[in-house]
């Protein structure tokens, strides 16, 4: 920049400029950073310092105990059910929804009409709220007035016990869960699929490359990316089931709370039935430290070619 | 032939198709149904698929019972003002990650998306402890509390801001904007349709939003929707009359919502899908 008056001028300018805005940063920022810090952070390191402790809300002494509580977990077996249990629901529920996810996307890509439709009725069980979702189903189970043992019993079946026999009702969960998730997964594919150019799939049909293989070698490839992003939330949300199984196992139509326990469910009751605030933060660790580790793995695992 | 095969697997998926939008539909069917139908025709064995003599009793009788529409203004009260602030906090943030420079800005940014891969349910216990210390326990302020910030937000408000031209905002400056102006006047309307969208996606969580409102609400005034209609339930388990039509109560509007709305909210919650 030349020296000259003007050029001074301009260059203060600038400065007063930079400095109004840094001004302005700071002043959205340093609120952010605070509610960040309350909102999130604090209480998320929070967990970890009740989890070394001996902390209950009644009693007023509360001692470090170090890894104490990691301890107890191992010898606890409603925990240890409870991990079982909830292992056995992500598994199922993130396979069978992120599965036929993708089915549905993959008949449901052309945009048409009668598509739109079909995306507004496998839409409307994410968009209704679980606690009215869970009571329906509820309903849809019970083992004399509902709907569902009717349909079998009239087809010649005998009726089953969805909620209440214990053997059964984790799964009966399940499906519910499943029907409740599948619309959402499919859109996040339908969003995949379209962002594919048509171009790729011209020239590979020029090469020869349908139906299955243009599948496998264009598709699949491309959709790497968003179906991993999907197994994640899938597996994160699933391991925090906790409302479905809150509502279907209260009242006397529920299922045993012993038979479908989860670990949001082993761990709200610790807290806030129990008041073992440390306890109950010691398996929030291994929960979240469970549901990292998932993470991970799938990150490398579709991370194995470079895109 | 050939062609008359083609034809007839094309209509077979769609057979299948359909018999999966029946297996959707067929839950919130049988409950609006239900709700109409008598005490005594909703336990028939064989059940009856149409009320015989529809009736508004067991809407009367939710309605005597508990308090339903306080709960529904509750939901709305703290799924709108959760919405409003998210959106403040977002677009500002998320303006001031996408333009402006500070330091440990990447750091910072990192930090925050972290957070997201951290579920609510995993410090909801210390979360708790704060907000009761605080004497927050049992009001508005405690339940919408967790809400007031999204991670996901500040992101999708840098991906909009990042998309705008410099040029344009330094042309607001040299017409005398200052940083707040240039952001009302400049960034704000540019980024009506991430901001609809970032709405939509705040409103539903509020809304659906369960275990929270559960544990730090005691008095009935206070529940909402859904943490009312589970004690409903749970009290009158049984009832299935007054228990279907308090949930009708609570769905309908929901799904006349979704139906105005359905490309938006499709893809307001498709754009959550964009940020891997």
């Amino acid at each position: 920049m030349p020296k000259t008056s003007t050029g001074t001028k301009f260059k203060y300018k600038i400065k007063g400029l930079e400095r109004r805005k840094f001004r302005f940063a700071m002043a959205v920022m340093i609120p952010t950073v605070i509610l960040y810090l309350v909102l999130r952070i604090i209480p998320i390191l929070g967990t970890f310092y009740l989890s070394l402790h001996r902390w209950n809300l009644i009693k007023p002494y509360r001692p470090f105990i170090g890894l104490q509580n990691f301890a107890k977990i191992f010898e606890d077996k409603t925990f240890g059910v409870a991990l079982v249990n909830t292992t056995i629901f992500t598994i199922i529920v993130v396979l069978v929804s992120v599965i036929l996810a993708l089915l549905l996307a993959l008949a449901l890509k052309k945009k048409s009409r009668i598509g739109s439709f079909y995306e507004f009725a496998y839409f409307l069980p994410f968009v209704i709220p679980m606690v009215p979702v869970s009571i329906i189903w509820k309903w849809l189970y019970d083992r004399t007035y509902g709907v569902i043992n009717f349909v079998l019993t009239s087809m010649g079946l005998k009726a089953v016990g969805w909620l209440t026999d214990p053997d059964i009702a984790l799964y009966s969960i399940i499906i519910m869960s499943i029907w409740k998730v599948l619309g959402y997964y499919m859109v996040l594919f339908l969003v995949g699929l379209r962002n594919i150019p048509e171009q790729y799939y011209e020239a590979a049909a020029v090469d020869g490359a349908v139906g299955w293989n243009s599948f496998r070698h264009i598709t699949f490839p491309l959709l790497k990316r968003m179906t991993l992003y999907i197994c994640v939330i899938a597996t994160i949300q699933a391991f925090n089931v906790f409302t479905q199984v809150y509502v279907m196992t209260t009242g006397t139509q529920g299922a045993p709370a012993a038979a479908v326990r989860v670990l949001v469910y082993e761990i709200y009751q610790n807290g806030f039935r129990y008041f073992k605030m440390g306890y109950a933060s010691a398996q929030v660790v291994v929960l979240f430290a469970i549901v990292m580790i998932i993470s991970l793995l799938q990150f490398k695992f579709f991370k194995t070619e470079d895109y | 032939m050939n062609k008359q095969i083609r034809k007839i697997a094309k209509k077979w998926y769609h057979i299948i198709l359909m018999l999966g939008v029946v297996l959707m539909l067929f839950p919130f069917v049988w409950m609006l149904l239900s709700s109409f139908k008598t005490e005594q025709e909703i336990l028939f064995v064989p059940p009856t698929f149409f009320p015989k003599s529809p009736t508004w009793n067991n809407f009367v009788s939710v309605c005597n019972r508990i308090p339903i529409f306080r709960y529904f203004i509750n939901s709305v009260l703290v799924s709108v003002i959760s919405t409003v602030c998210v959106l403040i906090t977002s677009a500002f943030a998320g303006t001031v990650f996408a333009k402006y420079d500070f330091p440990y800005k990447n750091t910072l940014f990192m930090i925050i998306l972290g957070t997201t891969m951290v579920p609510f349910e995993c410090y909801m216990i210390p979360f708790y402890l704060m907000i009761s210390k605080a004497g927050l326990i049992d009001t508005y302020t405690g339940i919408i509390a967790p809400l007031v910030i999204t991670s996901f937000g500040i992101f999708l408000m840098r991906q909009q801001a990042g998309s705008i031209p410099n040029d344009l905002m330094d042309a607001a400056r040299i017409d005398g904007c200052n940083e707040l102006r240039v952001f009302l006047n400049v960034v704000l309307p540019l980024s009506k349709s991430a901001l609809a969208a970032l709405a939509i996606f705040s409103f539903m969580f509020g809304w659906a939003f369960f275990v929270w409102p559960l544990i730090i609400t005691n008095s009935s005034e206070l529940f909402v929707l859904e943490v009312g209609l589970t004690m409903f339930q749970n009290q009158y388990t049984v009832e299935y009359g007054p228990v279907m039509a308090g949930t009708a109560i609570s769905v309908v509007p929901l799904i006349i919502v979704f139906m105005f709305f359905r490309r938006h909210i499709i893809s307001g919650m498709a754009m959550s899908g964009m940020k891997s």
